[in-house]
């Protein structure tokens, strides 16, 4: 169960894990010889937070930012602009230098194979963390096997294997242990289980919720699908082009979007429910070009509600509901959209 | 467990009955290099290759004490002798030596000269090339675009012009052939290593906090030398063909050193009195530049991982 007093708790429950505020990140590139500096807006200005305890989830289509937003949080790319706080303290700053934090936050990757050393045994692999940080191999060779124990791996038939003798879902256990080995408040779950077959995936989610109440640990989650982040999280992000669109608990968003994109994205999952069968493609077209992104509201050439306000003004993302934020005009008193409520009174 | 002590071979334990997975005893994984091990050895011509490599070496070694006449000594009279001779078994040469134990003394030097410039070559050429592709950018760029202007020059040119700049001699070549393939084995060590930097398991070991010596210590060296040994070995039969072409060119060992490159030079003249003489030492250095060849297509078929 929950951990007494983690003294490394500093900011108290009410303090966010992770605020992540206007956080940019363009990637430079070069369009041949001499020619003209273009950059991807690959993360253009998120902004979210995740609590202690909770498991906060990032949706969206590919390329829209979502492994991008986590590599930059976990500090593996720099960002432009923007600013991280790990419960209240800057990431970098003297009060929480990179190491630290490192030893706080971990990530599990979707490609079990890319993501463990074939030239080590799943043991070494797991045990290479804490020798990093002191501790003797000895023991942190114990305290792989009991890691390898506590996500389902006897450690008498696994700890010496290589990972090319194990499945994708023992792997991907292997991964899930390596990161817990850190003791880490945050786990960062980058595409965790996409890659798995749909029971394994079930039987890690499992372990997963199982460990985050044994360990105390908080998520982010990051998945294109929904049905997964129903089931695991208990708030969503929805990205759409580098930026969040829409955020609030899960409940609320996946069963009432607010935004258009969030309501497509939900019309695209398969239903085994005849009546629920989508007749019409939800959205026409690929996600436009994160280099030229379009001019005020990102989705406005694909959207369904679209105004002339809309490449016009750029929405902000504000408050719908309890905790529930989205960025859409037709959301938002006075935008002059024709849907968007009236302007209320007193702001 | 049962009680009695049963022989390790794979018999269903009736203790076990059905009841979920076998609890087996630590299974020790042979791990990849035993892997490659065995593969190597059910492969029977990478086997007859390393066994001639082997046996050429050892010969070449033992030299000194095994040979059956004395290298130096030559007798006017007895001048290229045909093979079969009962004195001189694979004949003698253009001063009356014996080939047999010139080829074997020769086999010193040529193995000397071929080898050592690969050995050094894949320690340099290594370093370069993972300190290039680890690193990247700016750095890269510099140390990748200095060694393209290497490849500028066939090898043998650039091999030849070098040791010419140099002055003949056994240092020399080797320098010379180490500064040839000093690139190859940097190209191939900086593109293997940039695929490996993009493995999760780097970023993973990054996000552990480690420092950059101990990710490359412990996560890239074991997967990136691998491949560039592979490559290097294919490499030995170039340097024994160049070294031997440098001597051949009277730019590597001197006379009456005995060396396969230097003895094909001397009896070119006698190619059309004993050819089959004159062809002995090409026929040594084909046989021994083929067996390196066979063997590294061995070694690299068996380091293949199919997951």
């Amino acid at each position: 169960m929950s951990a007494a007093i983690d003294i490394r708790d500093r900011g108290g429950p009410a303090q966010p894990l992770l605020t992540v505020d206007k956080l940019i990140k363009h990637f430079p590139i070069k369009k041949g010889l001499g020619g003209k500096k273009a950059v991807v807006r690959a993360v253009d200005g998120v902004d979210f937070e995740i609590l202690k305890g909770e498991t906060l989830g990032i949706v969206g289509e590919s390329g829209c930012g979502k492994s991008t937003t986590a590599k930059l949080i976990m500090g593996l790319i720099e960002h432009d602009s923007g600013q991280l706080l790990f419960d209240g303290e800057k990431i970098g700053s003297r009060a929480l230098p990179m190491r630290s934090f490192r030893a706080q936050t971990q990530m599990v990757f979707q490609d079990s194979y890319s993501s463990l050393n074939p030239r080590m045994t799943v043991e070494a692999s797991i045990a290479f963390g804490p020798q990093v940080h002191g501790v003797p191999k000895r023991q942190a060779i114990e305290r792989a096997r009991s890691l390898l124990a506590r996500v389902g791996l006897e450690p008498t038939r696994f700890a010496a294997r290589y990972p090319h003798e194990l499945s994708g879902g023992q792997r991907q256990r292997v991964n899930i242990a390596r990161a817990l080995a850190l003791e880490p408040r945050l786990v960062v779950l980058d595409e965790a289980v996409s890659a798995l077959d749909k029971s394994v995936e079930a039987q890690v989610l499992n372990l997963l919720l199982d460990l985050k109440q044994d360990f105390n640990l908080t998520y982010l989650f990051i998945s294109h699908d929904l049905n997964v982040v129903r089931f695991i999280c208990d708030r969503v992000a929805v990205m759409y082009l580098g930026q969040v669109v829409e955020i609030g608990p899960a409940d609320t968003v996946l069963a009432s979007p607010s935004h258009p994109y969030t309501a497509a994205l939900l019309s695209s999952m398969p239903s085994l429910d005849p009546d629920n069968r989508t007749e019409v493609a939800p959205l026409a077209g690929d996600p436009p070009n994160p280099i030229d992104p379009p001019s005020g509201c990102r989705f406005h050439p694909r959207c369904s509600l679209m105004e002339p306000v809309c490449p016009a003004n750029v929405p902000p993302l504000d408050g719908v509901g309890e905790l529930h934020r989205v960025a859409c005009l037709a959301r938002q008193p006075g935008s002059g959209h024709s849907l968007a409520p009236a302007q209320q009174v007193a702001a | 467990m049962a009680g009695t002590t049963t022989p390790v071979t794979a018999g269903i334990d009736p203790a076990m009955g059905a009841a979920g997975p076998k609890p087996e005893a630590f299974v020790a994984s042979v791990g990849f290099w035993g892997g490659v091990g065995r593969k190597l050895v059910r492969d029977p011509v990478a086997m007859t290759a390393a066994a001639i490599i082997l046996i050429i070496v050892a010969v070449a070694i033992l030299a000194p004490w095994i040979t059956p006449m004395d290298p130096y000594r030559g007798s006017m009279l007895k001048r290229l002798k045909p093979i079969g001779d009962a004195t001189y078994i694979l004949g003698s040469d253009e001063l009356g030596r014996d080939m047999l134990s010139r080829l074997m003394m020769g086999g010193r030097l040529s193995l000397f000269i071929g080898v050592t410039p690969v050995i050094l070559a894949f320690i340099i050429g290594s370093g370069i090339g993972i300190l290039a592709g680890y690193v990247g950018g700016w750095l890269n760029v510099i140390l990748m675009r200095t060694i393209d202007v290497f490849f500028a020059f066939p090898s043998v040119l650039l091999a030849i012009a070098l040791s010419g700049a140099l002055g003949a001699g056994v240092l020399n070549s080797i320098v010379s052939l180490t500064c040839v393939f000093v690139p190859q084995i940097a190209r191939v060590a900086e593109s293997v290593t940039t695929q490996i930097r993009s493995r999760d398991y780097v970023d993973a070991a990054k996000l552990s906090g480690a420092s950059t010596l101990t990710i490359l210590r412990v996560q890239v060296l074991g997967n990136v030398l691998g491949p560039i040994f592979v490559y290097a070995t294919s490499l030995i039969s170039v340097s024994m063909i160049l070294a031997s072409g440098l001597s051949f060119l009277g730019l590597g060992v001197k006379p009456p050193e005995p060396e396969w490159g230097l003895m094909l030079n001397t009896l070119r003249t006698a190619i059309y009195v004993n050819p089959l003489v004159a062809a002995l030492p090409g026929l040594a250095i084909f046989i021994v530049s083929i067996s390196f060849n066979l063997f590294s297509d061995g070694l690299r078929s068996a380091m293949e991982v199919k997951s």
